[in-house]
C-alpha cells in the first residue's frame, strides 16, 4: 500500500448553526484548511464529501454545496451519501492508485432544524420496522438493556465513561456540552431512554469538518509531522436488530483486525460513540484496554455532527499525532442502529 | 510500502439487470436488487462468498423515502461482515459508482467486487421528492425538463439545428428498445408522427422525447487481471475511466457542452489511447434523457465537430440500422429510467457489447465500447471506456 497520511484538518461545530447554509458555513473551512498547507483547489488531485438529504431535507443536498469548493475549472470529485469518514476511505482508495498525490474531503450536516432521533428512525427496514417509528435512542436502549442485563456493563461504568468524556470536551473548544458533570450526578440523572440517561446520550450539533490527505513525499512536504495512515478498513453488520448480538460489534471487531489496531501500542483512541453503551462495546471490539485514553477530544457525547463526526474522529486524532501528542492512535466511525457499520483507521507519526 | 502506488487492470465479468417498468410491486427493495446480483454473479460464475466488498449507488433518498437504505440492504446484498460503500452523486451517480467500485480492484485492494445501482420510484413520488421547500432557494417546481429546456434552446439556436431532431433520436432510442428485452418503454406502433403529435411538456421537449419513472436495479461483478484470464467466459476490460465535477453556476459557464464534460471525455479517450472517437468506438452508450442531448453529447464529447452532432443524428450515424456510430442500442434512459441506476445501465450495456453478450441489440464486432452518465445541472460526469482485448 502506498504510503497516505492527514495532513491538515479544520472543523467546527455548535448547537445550531442558524441564518447560514451548510454551504455558507463550510465554504471558511474548506478555504480555511486548504491555506494552511498553502493549496488552491486546483492544486487538489481528488475532492470527496459525505452527507445526507435526509438530514438537509432536500434531495440534491450536496449538488449545493460543492460550488463551496470552487470547482472551477472542472474537479475530479465524488460524493457518497455517508459520513465523511468513508468518503475519506474513497479518497484514500485513488490516492493508492497513484494518480493523484492530494486529496480534500469534507462532510457536514445541520440537524438542528428536525429531530434527528426520529429522522434517524427511517434508516430502519422501511416494510416491517420502519413503520412504527421507533427512535435513534430507544433503539440503542434496547441495546443497552440487553448489556446490563447479561452483565457486560453496569449503570456505574456507563456513568464514569459519561463523566470522563465530559471532563475531556470542557478541553475541547469545538465541544458542544463542555459543563463536568461527577459519575454520581450523572448517576441520579433520571432516564431518557430507560435505561439510557441524558449523559449517556450524544450532544447533537450542527457543523462540519475537513481534511486533506497526502501521500508519500507530497504530505512530508506539506507537513511537520504527517499522520500516516496504516492500516483502514471497514465492515457492516446485519440490518435486522434480531438476528444481531447487540452486545458486541463483529463489524468493528473485523475493521479492527484488518486495519492492524493490535499490531503495537495504541496511545489513544478517538471512536465514534453516539453512547456510552457504544464507547463499551468498541473498546471491547478493538482491544482497547485500560492504558489507552478514549475520546481524549470528548467524541459525540460531548459534540455529534452527524455525517460529520466520523470524520472529526479521524481529524482529531490526527491533529494528536501531528502535535506530537501521541505516536499511534486509533480512529473509528460509525454508521446506522447500533452501530451497524463501522470504520477503524490507524494513524501514526513518523 | 510503495511510495508511488500501482494500478491494477480491472474487468467486468458480470452484468445484471432487472425488467424496468413504472411500477415493480412485486418484490421489495431487497428483492429487486437481489435480483439484479444474481443476475451478475451468475453470468460471471461466483457466488456471494467470492465478493470481497459492495459499492452500491442510487439516488436520491426521498425517492424511496429510506434514509441510507444500503444499511437496510446489508443482509439482501450478501455485505454481513464484508464493506459496503453508497455513492450519491446526482444522474450521474450509477456511472461513478461503477467507477468507484473499479477503482478499488484498480488499487489492489478487493479482487472482485459487487456493484449495483438502482431506483424504486413507485416506492415515493419523485416530484414530491424534487419539490420539496428549502431555505434560500425558490423551487422552479418545473423537474428536471424545465431546468434542461432552456439549454436545448440555446443548442438550437447556436447550431442552427432543425426543429425535429429531437423527435428523431427518440424514435431511435424506442425502436432499439424494442430488441432489449429489459427496457421499460415497448411500443412497437411509435412512429415519428406519433412523436411530434405528442404533447409538448417543456418546449422544446415533448412526451415521447423524455425519460419515464421507471423501477430497476442494475448490477456487475468487477474483478481484477487474475480474475479477468481466469474467467471462462465474455470479459470486458477497463480500458479507461474518468469522473468530473463543476459548479452548478459560475460566469462564463458553457451550459451546453460544459467544461467539465469536454474534460471528463478528453481524459478517459486519451487514457483508452482514441485520438478519433468516432472511428475507434464501436458502441456509445450516453445518457440521454431529454432527446436533445444526443446530438448535445455527440458535440461535447468528441464524436462529433461543433455544430454537427445534429447532422449526425439526421443522417441516421446513430440509428443501429446502418449507423456507423450506433448509440443507445439498449434503449438508453429514454426507454428505462430508474435514476440511481441509470447510469450503471450504460456502463453495463457498453460492456455487454464487447463481451458480445447485448442479444439483439449486438452491434455485430464491436471491440470497444464507451459508457456515459451525467447529473445535477449537466455538473457530474461519470465514463469509461472498455474493451474485449486486454489494455
Amino acid at each position: 500500500m502506498r504510503d497516505v497520511a492527514v495532513i491538515a484538518s479544520a472543523q467546527r461545530q455548535e448547537r445550531s448553526i442558524d441564518n447560514e447554509s451548510e454551504v455558507e458555513f463550510m465554504v471558511p473551512l474548506m478555504q480555511q484548511v486548504k491555506e494552511s498547507v498553502g493549496l488552491t483547489q486546483q492544486d487538489i488531485g481528488f475532492t470527496c464529501s459525505g452527507s445526507s438529504d435526509f438530514i438537509a431535507g432536500q434531495a440534491f443536498s450536496f449538488v449545493m454545496t460543492i460550488d463551496g469548493t470552487g470547482p472551477v475549472p472542472p474537479i475530479s470529485e465524488s460524493h457518497v451519501e455517508m459520513d465523511g469518514a468513508w468518503a475519506l476511505y474513497e479518497a484514500w482508495v485513488k490516492l493508492q492508485m497513484g494518480e493523484v498525490d492530494t486529496a480534500l474531503i469534507y462532510g457536514y450536516s445541520k440537524s438542528s432544524p428536525g429531530s434527528l432521533r426520529d429522522v434517524l428512525a427511517t434508516q430502519m427496514d422501511p416494510y416491517y420496522v420502519a413503520p412504527l417509528w421507533p427512535d435513534a435512542f430507544a433503539i440503542e436502549a434496547l441495546a443497552a438493556r440487553q448489556m446490563l442485563e447479561a452483565g457486560k456493563v453496569d449503570h456505574q461504568r456507563l456513568a464514569e465513561i459519561a463523566s470522563r468524556a465530559r471532563t475531556h470536551a470542557a478541553t475541547n473548544p469545538h465541544a458542544v456540552r463542555r459543563t463536568e458533570k461527577s459519575v454520581e450526578d450523572i448517576m441520579g440523572e433520571a432516564p431518557m431512554a430507560d435505561p439510557l440517561r441524558p449523559s449517556d446520550i450524544s450532544a447533537a450539533a450542527d457543523g462540519g469538518c475537513v481534511v486533506i490527505l497526502a501521500a508519500g513525499d507530497r504530505a512530508r512536504e506539506l507537513s511537520d509531522r504527517p499522520a500516516w495512515i496504516r492500516g483502514i478498513d471497514h465492515r457492516t453488520d446485519a440490518h435486522t436488530l434480531g438476528v444481531r448480538d447487540l452486545t458486541q460489534s463483529m463489524s468493528a471487531r473485523i475493521a479492527g483486525e484488518k486495519a492492524g489496531v493490535g499490531d503495537d501500542k495504541v496511545d489513544f483512541a478517538e471512536l465514534y460513540a453516539p453512547f456510552t453503551t457504544s464507547e463499551y462495546v468498541l473498546t471491547e471490539a478493538l482491544g482497547l484496554g485500560d492504558d489507552v485514553v478514549i475520546n481524549p477530544s470528548g467524541g459525540a457525547l460531548g459534540a455529534h455532527t452527524m455525517m460529520a463526526s466520523g470524520l472529526i474522529r479521524i481529524a482529531e486524532a490526527a491533529e494528536r499525532i501531528s502535535r506530537g501528542d501521541g505516536d499511534r492512535a486509533v480512529a473509528h466511525a460509525g454508521s446506522g442502529p447500533v452501530l451497524q457499520q463501522n470504520l477503524v483507521c490507524v494513524l501514526e507519526g513518523e | 510500502m510503495g511510495s508511488t502506488g500501482s494500478k491494477e487492470r480491472a474487468a467486468v465479468i458480470g452484468v445484471g439487470q432487472t425488467k424496468y417498468s413504472s411500477t415493480r410491486g412485486d418484490v421489495s427493495m431487497a428483492g429487486l436488487v437481489r435480483e439484479a446480483a444474481y443476475r451478475a454473479l451468475e453470468m460471471a460464475g461466483r457466488s456471494w462468498d467470492d465478493i470481497d466488498a459492495v459499492v452500491i449507488g442510487k439516488a436520491p433518498d426521498f425517492f424511496e423515502g429510506v434514509m441510507m437504505p444500503e444499511i437496510y440492504l446489508a443482509e439482501a446484498l450478501g455485505c454481513v461482515g464484508k464493506p459496503i460503500l453508497r455513492v450519491h452523486t446526482a444522474g450521474s451517480v450509477g456511472g461513478s459508482t461503477a467507477l468507484v467500485a473499479t477503482s478499488l480492484v484498480q488499487a489492489g485492494i478487493h479482487g472482485t467486487v459487487l456493484t449495483l445501482g438502482f431506483e424504486k420510484q413507485s416506492e415515493s413520488n419523485a416530484m414530491w421528492a424534487l419539490s420539496l421547500p428549502s431555505p434560500f432557494t425558490t423551487s422552479i417546481n418545473a423537474g428536471a425538463g424545465g431546468y434542461f429546456s432552456p439549454i436545448i434552446r440555446r443548442y438550437m439556436e447556436v447550431t442552427q439545428a432543425p426543429e425535429l431532431i429531437g423527435a428523431m433520436v427518440a424514435l431511435k432510442d424506442r425502436q432499439h428498445a424494442l430488441r432489449n428485452p429489459y427496457a421499460h418503454v415497448q411500443d412497437p406502433d411509435l412512429t415519428f408522427d406519433k412523436v411530434v403529435e405528442s404533447p409538448m411538456l417543456w418546449d422544446p421537449i415533448r412526451f415521447s422525447e423524455t425519460c419515464p419513472s421507471s423501477d430497476g436495479a442494475c448490477a456487475l461483478v468487477l474483478t481484477n487481471e487474475a480474475g479477468g484470464d481466469a474467467h471462462d467466459g465474455p470479459v470486458a476490460w477497463v480500458h479507461g475511466t474518468a469522473m468530473r465535477s463543476e459548479a452548478n453556476n459560475y460566469g462564463g459557464r458553457n451550459v451546453v457542452s460544459p467544461q467539465a464534460s469536454e474534460d471528463c471525455a478528453a481524459d478517459v479517450f486519451a487514457q483508452a489511447g482514441i485520438t478519433n472517437p468516432r472511428k475507434e468506438i464501436d458502441a456509445v452508450e450516453m445518457y440521454v434523457p431529454f432527446s436533445w442531448y444526443e446530438p448535445m453529447w455527440l458535440e461535447s464529447l468528441g464524436f462529433a465537430e461543433k455544430g454537427e452532432g445534429w447532422k449526425m443524428v439526421e443522417s441516421g450515424a446513430t440509428h443501429m440500422d446502418g449507423g456507423d456510430l450506433p448509440v443507445n442500442c439498449s434503449g438508453g434512459v429514454l426507454s428505462s429510467n430508474p435514476i440511481g441506476a441509470s447510469g450503471m445501465i450504460r456502463f453495463a450495456e457498453a460492456a455487454l457489447q464487447v463481451m458480445g453478450e447485448a442479444g439483439e441489440h449486438q452491434v455485430d464486432g464491436a471491440r470497444r465500447s464507451f459508457g456515459h452518465a451525467y447529473g445535477g445541472g449537466a455538473q457530474y460526469y461519470a465514463m469509461w471506456v472498455v474493451g474485449a482485448d486486454k489494455p
